[in-house]
């Protein structure tokens, strides 16, 4: 089980702030590819990856790090903050 | 050092007094506050959304890098997030060296990296309806200078 973040407009888009996933994922990207096929919300929020970022257990990482031992991963847009 | 992520207003003056009495004989303190702006004046007021826990740990992680790349005495950080109006305080970056230029390039760094490092995001709301800011290409291209 892992749990799924979503910030900003993502969450607007997904409906949800987070949900706990049973997932067999390798990657941030085939966990993208898995959230995708699930819905029209899904696919619309994870339409264009340049305009996401993604945490790994709160780190900043990239679509192709490894899920190995992930307990929570995070996508939102890029950040705004200061 | 000091991080504070907090909905609560707070006050620029009171929090620059308290930090600058806690410096020692630091000699160089620089403050920096963002004020939410009225926006084509039709902005109403803001929303600032954040990652809890995230948050803390990168804002923490950036004050770690400035310290280990300046000389500092100290550092401050506050970050407010939740419902903001017009011409209220969002943020405050304070530093303190023995030497001004330090003070003043550690602050400058806070501030660029809080901006796109940190997990906030803003929505302004206005009278036509509530939008997301979008990351401008500059705030990136900004931590390349360091």
């Amino acid at each position: 089980m892992i749990e799924v973040l979503y910030f900003a407009w993502v969450r607007e888009r997904i409906g949800i702030p987070r949900e706990r996933i049973e997932t067999g994922a390798k990657t941030v990207a085939d966990l993208v590819e898995e959230l995708r096929g699930r819905e029209d919300r899904y696919a619309a929020a994870f339409e264009d990856l340049r305009a996401l970022r993604v945490a790994i257990d709160q780190e900043l990482t990239d679509f192709s790090a490894s899920l190995e031992g992930a307990r929570e991963v995070a996508f939102f847009p890029p950040m705004t903050g200061g | 050092m000091a991080v504070r992520v907090d909905p609560a207003r707070f006050d620029p003056g009171t929090e620059l007094n308290a930090f600058s009495k806690g410096v020692g004989n630091a000699g160089a303190v620089v403050s920096f506050t963002g004020v939410v702006r009225d926006v084509v004046g039709g902005l109403s007021a803001m929303e600032i959304e954040h990652y809890p826990g995230m948050t803390e740990k990168a804002i923490a992680a950036i004050v770690d890098e400035a310290k280990s790349r300046w000389s500092l005495a100290d550092a401050l950080v506050i970050h407010r997030y939740g419902r903001l109006e017009a011409g209220e305080m969002i943020m405050m970056v304070a530093t303190a060296s023995r030497h001004r230029v330090d003070a003043f390039q550690a602050a400058e760094f806070l501030m660029d990296y809080l901006k796109s490092r940190a997990p906030f995001w803003k929505k302004e709301l206005t009278r036509d309806g509530a939008e997301w800011v979008e990351a401008r290409d500059e705030d990136e291209a900004a931590l390349d200078r360091w």
